[in-house]
């Protein structure tokens, strides 16, 4: 059950009664690169919130073959990395090294295991000898690529982005692009950029109004274009 | 207000950059004690602690006059020392019978060995963050036993200044395209203009609420427990001592001057 | 660079070391508390939540409020920190802002940093919430209620903060009292209109959009000891600036003529002025007896405070 999201009949609702998914279910296999597209507010990065535990919803959700619970919330938080869509929530270190290491040490690594992680993880996004950089001096696509690495040092086995090329000018999200296709790890990608999925992803998910509405292989799901007009989606 | 949010720190390789920041953090304190403790009037150690920050500012490479140059700028708190040279009493210096006020000779000491004192604390001051990147500043303040929490506060909050004086840069810069002076129309009220900078404020706030929440979503999904877990990249060499003792000595014998009469 | 919002981060070299180490003895009790306190209150975001609303604080100073010919207002903030977030928070966020000025931005002193936490942290932020709470105890928790209660809170809390600023300079021997509180408290009663009409401001946003946030401030810890705190700090200021003034406070003129006909007794005849401007040594009898009394007030009053909480049931919301 390795590397695998398996999501289960989530329903969730914010403290303020808005139903932000209702009854969502997938199941994404190993090494699979999933998209996950819809328009503004149809739940996509609520989803995403429940893949490590930070929202907590009705229904079941299982990480790796792990159940997600209170007790495994910590083991599974390493298993998923998370990547949030303003990098400036990621990175809130004083140094990229500070913030690629923090991961690792609340895993409790010993410090020269921590140092090799960060740079292992900092030479996978590119940014290979940035440690003593100051996050307030780093481009968009600088800060983008380095919170990709601070959950990378955590060795996830999954990855979910949201929303990895929006902000980013031309070459940044070239970049961005060819780092997220050399990446091994299983990834589920909360996405507007249609092309990019076209290019990327061998399978999309279109989520509207907190549920699924299709699922299956992207050039299947992007050759409809009334489905993906009734969702406010465009083809590429 | 006007904040200069470059930040302070000036690098250069120079000696006094390479130091522990532990070293001048505790040094730049020491020697504000000092400067609080010279009796008014002590010229002489007065005359040797700014000799103390010129060549402080000299051996940074960052040019003898730097914290001097960066502290001539009016401070409106001399005003409330101003009173001083007619109040103190004292052997009289310069009588104004007509307006019945005289400014005394101990009074004028007093008031301008505040004034010293104010702008030599100021320069040290400038000199530590000049020459001290802010996570040895923050490094600095764990080693003299400020708790964690407020440390770690302090450090989010110098990550954020920047992120969140563009926000409000924004907001103001919206508020100016939608405020133009119209000839003949009297300007807007002072409650008016203070309710929409009041509503600015709000909004950042809850920008601001709103990012918290996010960072520490952020920092729960890599595992963040509520324990500060640090590690240091800092060690204390022996030029590191050296230069702790030295200073100090230094800023003691400048202190001990005040006893020459 | 040396601009601040208001004229009350009080630079090194203008209070004496003796009042700068009470005001830093002072300042790390209180922060020791709101440590505690914001720990118990916030739990794991603690550190994010003080940090982030600590920088909001310093770019909310950074806006400006257009008053006239030229002349901004800004924010200092401690009253609506408290407001939001209830008082301890508000302390130790403010603590958080005044502590990065110092260091990085020679705003405010280092060794004088005691005082300037007290005053603009610990004094606005509980003066401010101490009437805004009493506000809404005699209104009723409305929207009117909170804009009076903010809006009185925020001005008395700038006005207090500069009576005490202007008593610790007094105290210090670098302003006479009865030229720099007058001028203190009249300036930040100016002022302090400015800091009131904000903070109205963003209340009335934050009642508009998020009335929820303004309900958490309220239910923080920290509303009774506020009170308390307010009256405490009032009783403490109230006698260390008026112990040496046995005889009626002297006006101008009055006062003038008396000096001159001082000159030969002022240094030991101390009782009337105040203070009297003998160079500040700890051994003077008054600057002894002002200290004295004053951290007296305030050691009691911690007590009382202690014994109150201990005897309070703790982790109740809805009080």
């Amino acid at each position: 059950m390795h590397h695998t999201l398996d999501i289960q009949n989530l329903h969730f609702s914010y403290p303020d009664g808005r139903k932000a998914l209702r009854g969502v279910s997938l199941f994404i296999n190993p090494g699979e690169k999933t998209a996950l597209v819809g328009p503004n507010g149809s739940g996509k990065s609520t989803l995403l919130l429940h893949l490590n535990g930070i929202l907590r919803g009705e229904g079941e959700v299982h990480v790796c073959g792990k159940e997600l619970t209170e007790d495994s919330l910590r083991q599974i938080r390493a298993s998923v990395g998370l990547v949030f869509q303003d990098p400036d929530d990621q990175l809130f270190s004083q140094s990229v090294y500070e913030d690629v290491a923090f991961g690792p040490l609340y895993m409790d690594l010993p410090k020269d295991e921590v140092a090799q992680k960060v740079r292992q993880a900092l030479e996978a996004v590119g940014m290979a000898g940035s440690e003593p950089r100051v996050p307030h001096h780093l481009s968009e696509g600088e800060k983008k690529r380095v919170a990709i690495a601070t959950v990378l040092s955590m060795d996830p086995e999954v990855l979910a982005l949201d929303e990895p090329t929006a902000g980013l000018d031309p070459r940044g999200r070239r970049e961005l692009i060819q780092l997220l296709r050399g990446l091994p790890q299983t990834m589920l990608v909360a996405t507007h950029d249609m092309r990019m999925v076209a290019e990327l992803f061998d399978r999309t998910v279109i989520i509207d109004e907190g549920k699924v509405v299709a699922d299956g292989p992207t050039a299947q799901v992007l050759a409809e274009p009334h489905l993906l007009e009734m969702h406010g989606l465009e083809a590429p | 207000m006007h904040i200069d949010l470059t930040d302070q720190y000036r690098h250069s390789e120079s000696l006094i950059h390479h130091l522990d920041p532990r070293v001048k953090v505790v040094v730049t304190l020491i020697f504000i004690l000092a400067v609080g403790l010279i009796r008014d009037g002590s010229w002489i150690a007065f005359g040797a602690l700014f000799l103390g920050i010129l060549g402080y500012a000299a051996a940074s490479r960052l040019g003898m006059f730097y914290a001097v140059r960066r502290s001539i700028i009016a401070i409106p708190f001399l005003l409330a020392a101003a009173p001083l040279p007619f109040i103190i009493s004292g052997p009289a210096l310069i009588s104004f019978p007509a307006l019945n006020l005289t400014i005394t000779e101990t009074g004028t000491i007093r008031f301008v060995s505040i004034m010293i004192r104010t702008f030599i604390a100021v320069q040290a001051g400038i000199l530590l963050s000049a020459t001290t990147p802010f996570p040895g500043l923050v490094w600095g303040m764990c080693s003299l036993r400020i708790p964690r929490p407020l440390v770690a506060v302090i450090a989010f909050m110098y990550r954020y200044i920047f992120v969140l004086a563009d926000e409000a840069i924004r907001l103001m810069r919206a508020r100016a395209a939608r405020s133009p002076e119209i000839p003949g129309k009297g300007k807007p009220s002072f409650i008016w203009r203070g309710r929409v900078t009041g509503s600015m404020v709000g909004s950042l706030f809850l920008r601001s609420l709103d990012r918290s929440e996010r960072v520490y979503g952020a920092m729960a999904s890599r595992g963040y427990d509520g324990e500060m877990r640090t590690y240091s990249t800092f060690h204390m060499r022996g030029s590191d001592w050296v230069s702790l003792i030295v200073f100090s000595l230094l800023i003691l014998g400048s202190l001990s001057l005040m006893f020459l009469r | 660079m040396l601009f601040s919002p208001t004229p009350l981060h009080i630079p090194d070299g203008f209070l004496s070391i003796g009042v700068s180490i009470v005001g830093w003895f002072l300042a790390v009790i209180f922060i020791g508390i709101a440590l505690r306190q914001t720990k118990d209150q916030l739990g794991e975001r603690q550190v994010p939540l003080m940090g982030i609303l600590a920088a909001f604080i310093f770019a909310a100073q950074a806006i400006n409020f257009p008053i006239a010919a030229g002349t901004s207002g800004h924010l200092l903030g401690g009253t609506l920190a408290a407001i939001v977030l209830g008082p301890w928070a508000g302390t130790l966020v403010m603590t958080a802002v005044i502590a990065v000025q110092a260091l990085l931005f020679q705003d405010g002193g280092l060794l004088v940093m005691g005082w300037n936490i007290m005053n603009m942290g610990v004094i606005t932020a509980f003066s401010g919430f101490a009437v805004y709470m009493l506000v809404a105890r005699l209104l009723g928790t409305t929207t009117r209620s909170r804009l009076i209660g903010g809006f009185i809170g925020a001005w008395v809390s700038v006005v207090i903060s500069a009576i005490a600023a202007a008593i610790e300079l007094a105290i210090s021997g670098t302003s006479p009292l009865h030229l720099g509180l007058p001028a203190m408290a009249g300036v930040h009663a100016l002022i302090g209109l400015g800091e009131a009409v904000i903070t109205v401001g963003a209340i009335g946003l934050l009642q508009a959009s998020r009335p929820q946030v303004l309900t958490t401030g309220e239910t923080a810890p920290g509303r009774r000891s506020a009170v308390f705190t307010l009256i405490g700090l009032l009783v403490a200021l109230g006698v260390s600036a008026f112990s040496p003034l046995a005889s009626a406070h002297p006006d101008g003129l009055e006062f003038i003529a008396e000096l001159q006909g001082f000159l030969g007794l002022a240094q030991d005849s101390s009782y009337e002025l105040m203070p009297d401007y003998t160079l500040p040594f700890l051994s003077d009898p008054v600057l002894t007896t002002i200290l004295a009394v004053a951290v007296g007030t305030l050691v009691v009053f911690g007590l009382v405070w202690f014994i109150a909480r201990t005897s309070v049931q703790r982790g109740t919301i809805g009080e």
